[in-house]
């Protein structure tokens, strides 16, 4: 006959009441994944913002310039229709070519793209130039971009969102089975069981922790598909120690919560309190680099932001072993802080 | 105190602010008895029973639950006491079956154990439906195959009868018999005095955080020397015939029946009987009721 460890039973409940109850898992996977879809599908072009060029006739420079995949072409067949197009601001400029002289006309008004416009195809026709003379180029440049796709929306939120998902996922659960174990007395049968404290919490932290893993799965895997492309970088392994001490954190906090709060209700709350201005703060839906400096100063408090900016630097940036230091720290950090008050807080029966 | 006492308690005390919820409560429990702690909401029942089970410490006082103490938590003495708790103490979402094999493996036993108590509390033919989906008799029943799942030798089941309906409450008295009949110790507190009468071996009547009177149901009712209660329909006799009767001592009319008090029944009924007046005839005798508002000069009110 079987005699499976108290350890064992416990998370085995907690795993049947969690994929047994609707609306836990539509908060944990298909709410957080639709905010994964939507976000992905609208920032999809974004980060490959190319520059659209009016173009007329064909030669080489202008093989050449659709040959550096950063701009776009609209054909023109005359002159006359995309210098209309260019100053009615619908394009940023044109380019000709008929033999061998080369035409650029750019509209003044929107001036970065102008000096694009005009610095790329300039660019273009002295590397072109040099290639016709058939001498060899004195000096030479040796430019390759340092991160993959960074600025690409998928890139951005697929780590955001997961960070956040599970964040909210380990916050509320823990939250809501303290409360709900201590008000149906559940906490108090398991006082008078024969075990461990510990048994009880590690079975549970446990759990946490494999729903998290169910998320990344889920969230990393769609990501993946080429409908978003989310291309992961050759270090996303180590994103895995932030990814369990993120979990384990938010967990910690959760527990925090559920010690303090009586009802249900009142965990909810509480737990979105915590939750919520730090998913906005931390930069889950938004760069949080191009927010002011006092709120980028205020982010560095939340544990969401470290999280965030641990997953993002291994999942996407590529970043070395180095870059684990802070994230970890800071996690590590809340986990025996908030665990430590926690469990002074905690009490077995209202 | 006799040596084979499962539980004894001696003067123990437990004040929240000014309320002094057990003020000085002693008595001890023998193996295999049968014990129920009586009185109305807020008489000190289940506060006493948290401290004797270990979940609350005494301010003053001791107890030895099976020759230890049960303060502070004794993870040795554990498996031998069963609690049965509020008919809420489930993990969500779980079948019976599924709840009693999670608390079997928390005391190390076998899975095989959750069939045998479902049997025991007649829940074998909902084994398998989920804890919300069960009527209140049966979330009682489960909450008490809960606290068994383990063999424990003594049992604390606090107001296990509260909120059934009749049926159910009567249903529960088999369970708790057969629990009984496997010789285990029961203490047990409800506010119903009539189902404590038929129940107990033994009761102590609580008010107000202190033991009024402890005894076996039956000699506390004798030991009130309350007259017998013998009711007939109204006109089949007269109150000036009743009257008559040896050891009469009161006879009272109200709307639908003829009320005689006597502390002589037998000379009673046999006149009753001599005049073939016996048809719809009541025998009411003195109840552990009487026994409280003889105790505390109030009627009982659970």
């Amino acid at each position: 006959m079987s005699r499976p460890s108290a350890f064992k039973s416990l998370a085995a409940a907690a795993v049947k009441g969690y994929v047994r109850d609707k609306a836990t898992l539509f908060f944990t996977f298909f709410f957080p994944l639709m905010f994964l879809l939507v976000f992905g599908l609208i920032f999809q072009d974004t980060g490959t913002d190319k520059i659209k060029l009016g173009v007329v006739g064909d030669g080489p420079v202008i093989s050449a310039l659709e040959k550096t995949g950063t701009v776009e072409f609209e054909r023109f067949d005359s002159m006359d229709a995309a210098v209309t197009k260019v100053r009615d601001g619908d394009l940023p400029g044109l380019v000709a070519q008929n033999g061998d002289k080369v035409t650029v006309r750019y509209a003044q008004s929107d001036q970065t793209r102008a000096a694009m416009v005009q610095g790329l195809v300039g660019g273009v026709v002295d590397k072109v130039n040099v290639q016709v003379t058939g001498q060899a180029p004195r000096f030479s440049v040796d430019s390759t971009n340092v991160e993959d796709q960074s600025l690409k929306g998928i890139q951005y939120i697929t780590p955001g969102i997961l960070s956040w998902a599970v964040a909210a996922s380990a916050v509320f659960g823990a939250a809501l089975t303290l409360v709900t174990w201590r008000k149906k007395q559940v906490l108090r049968r398991l006082r008078l069981a024969p075990i461990n404290a510990s048994t009880v919490l590690s079975a549970r932290v446990a759990v946490t922790i494999g729903v998290a893993v169910v998320q990344a799965v889920i969230f990393v895997g769609l990501a993946l598909l080429p409908i978003f492309g989310l291309k992961l970088s050759g270090t996303w392994y180590l994103s895995i120690p932030v990814f369990l001490l993120g979990t384990v954190a938010f967990f910690a906090i959760g527990m925090l919560v559920g010690a303090f709060a009586k009802t249900e209700d009142a965990a909810v709350g509480a737990a979105n309190i915590v939750v919520l201005p730090m998913a906005f703060l931390s930069g889950t839906f938004f760069p949080i680099d191009n927010a002011p400096g006092w709120l980028k100063a205020v982010s560095n408090v939340f544990p969401l932001r470290h999280m965030n900016d641990g997953m993002l630097n291994f999942l996407v940036r590529g970043k070395g072993a180095e870059a684990l230091l802070l994230p970890c720290g800071v996690l590590l950090g809340f986990t025996v802080v908030v665990g430590f008050i926690a469990s002074r807080v905690f009490s077995w029966e209202d | 105190m006799s040596e084979t006492a499962a539980i004894a308690v001696d003067d123990i005390r437990k004040s929240y602010g000014d309320l002094k919820a057990v003020d000085g409560v002693s008595f001890t429990v023998a193996e295999g008895e049968f014990f129920g702690i009586l009185g109305p909401n807020g008489a000190g029942k289940t506060t006493t029973l948290e401290i004797i089970e270990g979940l609350r410490e005494p301010d003053s006082g001791s107890v030895t639950l099976l020759g230890r103490s049960p303060w502070p938590r004794d993870v040795e003495l554990l498996p031998r006491i069963g609690v049965q708790l509020q008919a809420s103490a489930f993990f969500d979402k779980l079948t019976a079956r599924e709840q009693l094999e999670t608390f079997a493996a928390l005391y190390g036993v076998t899975a095989a154990r959750a069939g045998e108590v479902l049997e025991l509390v007649g829940l074998t033919d909902k084994a398998e439906t989920r804890e919300d989906k069960l009527s209140g008799g049966q979330r009682q029943r489960l909450s008490i195959a809960c606290a068994l799942v383990h063999e424990p030798d003594v049992v604390f089941l606090d107001e296990p009868t509260a909120a059934l309906d009749p049926q159910a409450r009567r249903n529960l008295w088999d369970v708790l018999r057969a629990i009984q009949e496997r010789g285990k110790t029961i203490v047990y507190t409800t506010h119903y005095l009539d189902e404590a009468e038929i129940l107990c071996d033994r009761v102590a009547i609580m008010d107000r955080g202190r033991i009024l009177a402890m005894d076996p149901p039956a000699t506390l009712v004798r030991g009130l020397d309350a007259a017998t209660h013998v009711i007939l329909e109204k006109g089949a006799l007269t109150e000036a015939e009743a009257r008559e009767f040896a050891g009469v001592e009161e006879v009272h009319t109200d709307e639908v029946s003829l009320t005689i008090s006597t502390r002589q029944p037998a000379p009673v009924l046999a006149a009753l009987a001599e005049r073939g007046r016996l048809d719809g005839l009541q025998v009411r005798t003195a109840t552990l009721e009487d026994v409280f508002l003889d105790l505390t000069g109030r009627e009982y009110r659970a």
